[in-house]
């Protein structure tokens, strides 16, 4: 009974209050609609006179966006953000030296020096990415910035570096919404003042489909990725050009990072009869596939292929990833030539030893290299010297300058695109046979793919 | 809303009376019980008619994922062996116990490697398994007692937020020094020899060897400790102490004590996970987060406290999260159900809270005894 009287004497508030509130709701709005209409006339008033001011704003969105000036004796501020830290730090660090390198190796911009300042992380994430994006517009004096390393942290990166005014140059984010996806189309996540010399991965998928429905002569695949960017990007990517063939793909699914079981997405797979497996994964999850995939009823004889993220020793080691093909982009550099500093890839890996006593971990050095000299001689070919001596960059004409470049670089001929695809799309499978050979560059290729655009 | 609003002010009593008894939250509860139960029958359904229309996985390759999510839960049981103990005893959770686990499979591992290298992992690989075991287990048991030696001990009397916070300092602590001695790479143990890996019949079904040997493993373990436990003298002292500590120690049991007792019990519990776990998977410093977390949501899914029910938790958790996504989940016609694994064993514990608070086994908990 008590509950009862309770409710009903919460049931009269509500009423009483909801009386209340329409009546002053009624008041407001009233008021509310006065003011509105007396602003809008005040902005009538003013709208007439934006016509003036309008052809401005509109040429501050599309062309200029500022400039950047440095006095004499100052520096050009370009900034590297590259994965140096953690799981993927294979990857930046050789990103990052090449960019060391190849500002060594060009000089002086129009008398300027080039500093890189503190190499900034992107720690392979959308996190990292982003906030370390923020620290480079933060300082207006950016001219440019090569990276990022993992399409993950390109992502937010761009955008922020794109409607900051300045450009960036990734070496090695290959995911298709950055660009153009399908080909001729923006991307998802396409920024104006975004370019790589990495390879778009419409390319690999496409490479990967043709090798399996041409030469391999399959027709039902299953593609796996782990919720990345660069894989989920690929595995579309593959299953949009295999489809294209006629082939299909029979199962499109998902592991996440860190997960060690994977029975159950394997068993998944398995249920709908795949004759091969894309895993475009990273190791240690592309591990526990290979060592769980041959128990697995259905399976045992599956062709499995998977990606360049896989084509590092803590993978290739592995016994179970025996009879594993790869797809990547080509690794043979030896006798190109990057003309700008006039620099061949073997010079590049004597000075890469002697200054950091190793061979570079992952291949994309190459593609940073040619990357960061794109940059500076797009900023050389756009900077103009003034009156006093100072140096200044138009960002607008550095934008332009580069969707115009071409040259011939370390990975091949580099020809940027209205979208910021600067690479050659060359794509290599190689086949794994030998557990004891764990660089990639030895890996014998059995299919090259020639983009036929 | 105009001025003239009977119907709140004087509402018609028939729809309160019917409710009366029913709480909202009751109400809300119920809501939630039967959407549940809808949704996973609905995506059973959708299973069954996937499966008898011969789409999906056949019948063995349902019952080969039902075995291997039977291995891996028995892994969970024997982690949330510690969680439960600890909790029976002092009424916190331990969160570094996860690190005891990732410690124990790591040391393992250095075992295991340096007999591969002695060649005794080839030429005799039971006794060199064994032997890995045991350091292993050592080596967790340690690590358990440590973390309450320097840990623990001094907060005994502190309100229990306060260890349950102090785990979670211990169990970054480990992780971090485990990355800061050995470096972030996964490691794999030396491989399985030949006559572990494959299939092997049991009544007529093909199990894999490996998973085999961890339910088997598992189970000999759990069924030791549940004879320490209900047997032994010391076993009879820890239920005493968990009971109420300060009547046992009226009884003449030696509280700290059986408490260390305790720890290196859930420890070396945790040791032969470990090496089970890296064994299958490999170790790196981060590998005792995961599954800590799902040990604790199998103690508390079986009912923290109680032994029994943190082995069931564990090996029902293994099923929910093994099976479930690709039952339950791609049934209802739902992509990439694996990636939602986690998901679905958190969804799992939630579910089962909700028909049964206290856990599968356990007991009502007094409001003085709750942390």
């Amino acid at each position: 009974m008590r509950m009862l009287r309770k409710g009903v004497r919460t049931a009269a508030i509500v009423a009483a209050a909801s009386l209340v509130l329409t009546a002053c709701g009624n008041g407001d709005t009233a008021d509310l609609t006065d003011d509105t209409e007396a602003d809008a006339d005040a902005t009538g008033d003013e709208e007439t006179d934006d016509p003036g001011d309008d052809p401005d704003e509109d040429a501050a969105e599309a062309g200029d966006l500022g400039s950047v000036t440095y006095q004499e004796g100052e520096a050009i501020q370009i900034r590297s953000l590259e994965a140096i830290s953690g799981d993927v730090a294979f990857l930046g660090i050789p990103n990052q030296r090449g960019t060391e390198i190849a500002i060594a190796d060009y000089g002086d911009v129009q008398g300027f020096a080039v500093e890189l300042g503190t190499p900034l992380d992107d720690l392979c994430s959308a996190d990292g990415g982003q906030s370390a994006a923020q620290t480079i517009v933060s300082d207006d004096t950016v001219a440019g910035v090569i990276g990022t390393s993992c399409s993950g942290a390109g992502v937010p990166a761009s955008e922020l570096i794109s409607s900051a005014g300045m450009v960036m140059v990734s070496a090695s984010n290959t995911n298709p919404a950055l660009t153009q996806t399908p080909f001729g189309t923006e991307g998802e996540n396409f920024s104006e003042g975004y370019y790589r010399t990495a390879h778009n991965d419409l390319y690999q998928g496409a490479a990967v489909a043709e090798f399996v429905y041409e030469e391999l002569g399959l027709t039902q695949m299953a593609a796996i990725h782990d919720g990345d960017p660069y894989t989920d990007g690929l595995t579309t990517a593959f299953q949009d050009a295999f489809t294209e063939l006629g082939g299909e793909v029979v199962v499109y699914t998902a592991v996440n990072k860190g997960d060690t079981d994977m029975v159950p997405v394997l068993t998944e797979v398995a249920g709908e009869n795949p004759e091969g497996i894309f895993v475009p994964i990273f190791p240690p999850e592309v591990n526990r596939v290979a060592e769980q995939y041959v128990n697995v009823e259905g399976l045992e004889d599956v062709v499995m292929i998977s990606a360049d993220g896989a084509q590092v020793e803590g993978f290739l080691e592995i016994a179970e990833a025996e009879g594993f093909y790869f797809s990547g982009p080509s690794l043979q550099f030896e006798g190109n030539n990057n003309e700008i500093t006039d620099k061949s890839a073997t010079d590049f890996l004597e000075d890469y030893q002697e200054q950091y006593g190793e061979a570079p971990s992952a291949a994309f050095w190459a593609h940073a290299y040619d990357a960061t000299t794109l940059l500076l001689q797009a900023i050389d070919n756009v900077a103009e010297v003034g009156d006093d001596g100072s140096l200044t960059i138009d960002r607008a004409a550095l934008r332009d300058e580069l969707y115009s470049t071409s040259f011939q670089g370390l990975i091949g001929q580099i020809t940027c695109d209205e979208f910021g695809d600067c690479g050659a799309g060359e794509i290599q499978i190689i086949l794994h046979e030998d557990s004891s050979v764990t660089d990639a560059t030895q890996i014998p290729v059995v299919y090259t793919f020639v983009p036929s655009e | 809303m105009t001025a003239t609003d009977p119907p709140r002010t004087q509402a018609p009593s028939l729809f309160t009376r019917a409710r009366r008894r029913l709480t909202w939250v009751d109400s809300f509860l119920w809501v939630i019980r039967v959407g549940a139960v809808l949704l996973i029958a609905w995506g059973l359904i959708g299973s069954i008619q996937r499966f008898t229309a011969g789409l999906g996985p056949t019948g063995s390759q349902w019952r080969d994922l039902l075995v291997a999510a039977i291995a891996f839960g028995a892994m969970y049981g024997l982690i949330a062996i510690g969680y439960s103990m600890v909790y029976g005893v002092l009424g916190f959770i331990n969160f570094a116990h996860g690190e005891v686990f990732m410690s124990g499979a790591f040391i393992g591992y250095f075992a295991a490697t340096a007999l591969s290298n002695g060649g005794l992992w080839q030429s005799n690989p039971i006794i060199a398994m064994l032997l890995t075991l045991l350091v292993s287990m050592a080596t967790s048991t340690f690590m358990a007692v440590l973390v309450e030696r320097v840990a623990y001990r001094r907060l005994r009397s502190s309100p229990r937020l306060i260890p349950l916070i102090t785990s979670i300092g211990v169990s970054f602590f480990l992780q971090y020094s485990f990355l800061g001695l050995f470096g972030a790479t996964v490691r794999t143990y030396p491989t399985l020899p030949p006559f572990m890996t494959g299939n092997i019949d049991i009544l007529g079904v093909p199990v894999q060897r490996s998973q085999l040997l961890v339910i088997v493993v598992a189970a000999v373990a759990m069924s030791g400790l549940w004879q320490f436990v209900t047997r032994t003298k010391t076993g009879r002292a820890m239920r005493a102490v968990a009971e109420d500590k300060e009547i046992a120690a009226l009884m003449g049991i030696n509280v700290d004590r059986t408490i260390v007792t305790t720890f290196a019990v859930g420890g070396a519990m945790a040791g032969i996970a470990g090496m089970l776990y890296g064994q299958l998977y490999g170790v790196s410093f981060f590998m005792g987060f995961l599954p800590g977390i799902k040990a604790f949501t199998a103690a508390v899914l079986g009912g923290i406290g109680v032994i029994p029910g943190a082995m069931a938790g564990g090996v029902l958790l293994g099923l929910f999260e093994g099976v479930g996504p690709l039952l339950i989940l791609g049934g209802l016609g739902i992509a990439s159900p694996s990636q939602l694994r986690d998901a679905v064993a958190f969804s799992a514990l939630v579910l089962v809270l909700i028909f049964r608070p206290s856990g599968l086994f356990g007991e009502a908990v007094g409001a003085e005894d709750r942390a």
